[in-house]
C-alpha cells in the first residue's frame, strides 16, 4: 500500500499546484452557496442542509468526470503509463492510488461547504443527524462518480473522451429514478434501483440504510475492479 | 542477469516476436538491433514486465518474469523511447516520486536523488519543471530515473533517438558510465553507436534473431565489411516487410 500511497500523494499535490483545483472548489462552494441560501430563504424555511445536498448531486455529473478524466488516460497518452507498468507496482494499487487521490480532490469541494453548516450552527438549532448523514451520502455519492471516472479513464488515452463518456454515463445513472416513471414492471424497478439518487435520498432524510451503504460501496468496487481489469488488458495490447 | 529463451509474442492476429533468446551477463552491453516493427520494443516490454509473454522464459536478475514480475521490475532500470515523464514535475520530484514507489528508505531516497542529479548534471535543474527542460535534459532525467534504485538491470529503448548528436554524445557517454556491474540491454537504430557501446549485438528480423555475436563476428558471419553491412543484409526482410508478421 506504500506505493499506492506515493502515487496518491503524488496526483493531489500536482492537482492542488494547479489554479484549476482553486477554480473548482470556488465553483463548488458558490453553486452550494446558491442552494443553501435558497433553501434558507424559501418560504417554510428549514435549519438543515436538505436543500444544498439534493441539487448538488447535479454538480458531480460535472465534477467528477472533469477531474478523473485525465488521471489515467493522459498517463496512457504520454507513454508514461509504461513508467508505473514497469515499476514494482500492481495494478491495483494504481487504480487505488489514482482513486485515493480523487478522494482527496472530493474532500477538497466537500470540506469548505462546512460553513454553511456552520453558519446553521451559529444562527439556528439545526439537528447534527441529518448533517452529518448528509455529508456520509455525500461523500459516498462523489466516490461512486470518481470510480466510474476513474474506470472510463482507463479506457482510452482521450480525456475528453473519457470525461464525456462518463459523464454520460453519470447523467444517466442521476436521472435512472426519473426514467422508471416512464417505463413499468421489471424496467422501472432496475432504473429504480440503479438511480445513484434513489440510494442518497434517505441519507439527506438523516437515515443510514444498510442497503444504501451497500449499494455505493458496491458499485465503487465493481468499477475500481473494471479499471484495474482494464489496466491489466492493457499489457496484453 | 538477463535471459529470454524462445520468446513468443502474439498481438492479436500479429506475431510480434517468435522464438527470440539471448541472454546478457554482468556488466556486458549487448545491442538490440533490428528494423522498425522487428520485434526490439516488444522483447524489451517483455523483459520490462510491462507485457507479458505469450509463451517462452524470460529472467532478470534470477527473477523469473512469469512468476515474479514484481521482483523482476525492483531490479530493472528502464528507459522507454522519447522517456514518458511527468512535465508538471519537478526533477526531483520526480525522482522522489518513483523512489517512493519503489519502496526506498527516506534516507537512502534522499541521498539517491542528490548522487543521482550530481552524476547526471541535473543538480541545478532539480527543482525545474520537467516540461521546461530541453530534450537533452528530459533524457538525463529519464537516465537518472532509471538508475536512481540502482538496479542490477539496465533497459535502454533508443535512447538516443530523439536527442541532437551532442546530447547523443553525452548520452552515450552516460551509457558507457553506467555500465559498472549491470547487465545494460540497449536498443538503437544507429549502428555506430552499438559498435562503439554494446559488447555483443542481437539482430531481430520479423520477430526472430537473425543473429548474434560481438559486432565483429556478427559482420564476419554475414560476410561483411562492418555491423553497418552486415545489419543491412541480415535486415532486409524487414525493411521491405514492414511490421510484424501475420498469423497464417
Amino acid at each position: 500500500m506504500r506505493s499506492a500511497a506515493a502515487l496518491a500523494w503524488k496526483e493531489t499535490r500536482v492537482y492542488y499546484a494547479s489554479p484549476v483545483a482553486y477554480v473548482i472548489s470556488a465553483a463548488f462552494l458558490v453553486i452550494s452557496g446558491h442552494f443553501f441560501v435558497a433553501s434558507i430563504t424559501a418560504p417554510v424555511p428549514e435549519a438543515s442542509l436538505r436543500g444544498m445536498f439534493t441539487p448538488l448531486t447535479f454538480a458531480l455529473v460535472l465534477w467528477a468526470p472533469i477531474v478523473s478524466m485525465r488521471l489515467l488516460a493522459e498517463e496512457q497518452r504520454l507513454g508514461a503509463l509504461e513508467l508505473l507498468l514497469t515499476a514494482p507496482l500492481r495494478d491495483w494499487e494504481i487504480v487505488a492510488g489514482k482513486f485515493a487521490a480523487l478522494g482527496a480532490m472530493l474532500l477538497g469541494v466537500v470540506l469548505p461547504t462546512l460553513v454553511y453548516a456552520a453558519l446553521l450552527f451559529r444562527y439556528a438549532e439545526p439537528d447534527a443527524g441529518p448533517l452529518f448523514t448528509g455529508y456520509l451520502g455525500f461523500l459516498l455519492y462523489g466516490m461512486a462518480a470518481s470510480a466510474l471516472g476513474l474506470f472510463a479513464s482507463s479506457l482510452t488515452s482521450n480525456q475528453i473522451a473519457a470525461g464525456v463518456a462518463s459523464a454520460v454515463a453519470l447523467l444517466f445513472l442521476t436521472l435512472a429514478g426519473q426514467a422508471a416513471g416512464l417505463v413499468e414492471g421489471a424496467p422501472a424497478s432496475l432504473l429504480e434501483w440503479a438511480s445513484l439518487p434513489g440510494h442518497y435520498t434517505s441519507f439527506v432524510e438523516g437515515v443510514i440504510e444498510l442497503r444504501d451503504v451497500v449499494y455505493f460501496l458496491t458499485f465503487i468496487a465493481i468499477f475500481l475492479f473494471l479499471a484495474t481489469l482494464s489496466l491489466e488488458a492493457r499489457r496484453w495490447r | 542477469m538477463i535471459e529470454a529463451v524462445g520468446l513468443t509474442k502474439v498481438y492479436g492476429e500479429t506475431l510480434a516476436v517468435r522464438g527470440v533468446g539471448f541472454s546478457a551477463a554482468q556488466g556486458e552491453t549487448v545491442g538490440l538491433l533490428g528494423a522498425n516493427g522487428s520485434g526490439k520494443t516488444t522483447t524489451m516490454r517483455i523483459l520490462t514486465g510491462a507485457t507479458p509473454a505469450t509463451s517462452g522464459t524470460a529472467r532478470v536478475a534470477g527473477c523469473d518474469l512469469a512468476t515474479n514480475s514484481l521482483g523482476a521490475r525492483r531490479r530493472t532500470g528502464y528507459l522507454p523511447e522519447s522517456a514518458p515523464l511527468y512535465a508538471d514535475m519537478t526533477v526531483s520530484g520526480l525522482l522522489r516520486f518513483f523512489g517512493s514507489i519503489r519502496r526506498m528508505g527516506k534516507e537512502r531516497l534522499a541521498a539517491r536523488v542528490d548522487e543521482t542529479l550530481d552524476a547526471f548534471g541535473l543538480t541545478a535543474y532539480r527543482n525545474t519543471l520537467i516540461g521546461k527542460l530541453s530534450k537533452g535534459y528530459r533524457q538525463r532525467a529519464g537516465f537518472a530515473l532509471a538508475v536512481l534504485h540502482e538496479p542490477d538491470v539496465l533497459v535502454l529503448d533508443e535512447p538516443t533517438a530523439s536527442i541532437d548528436p551532442v546530447q547523443a554524445a553525452e548520452a552515450r557517454a552516460l551509457i558507457r558510465s553506467l555500465r559498472g556491474s549491470r547487465a545494460v540491454l540497449l536498443s538503437t537504430h544507429d549502428l555506430a553507436e552499438a559498435e562503439d557501446l554494446c559488447d555483443r549485438v542481437v539482430i531481430l528480423r520479423e520477430g526472430t534473431v537473425a543473429a548474434e555475436g560481438t559486432p565483429q563476428e556478427v559482420a564476419a558471419a554475414a560476410g561483411a565489411a562492418n555491423l553497418q553491412e552486415a545489419f543491412l543484409a541480415l535486415a532486409q526482410g524487414d525493411a521491405r516487410g514492414g511490421k510484424g508478421a501475420d498469423f497464417a
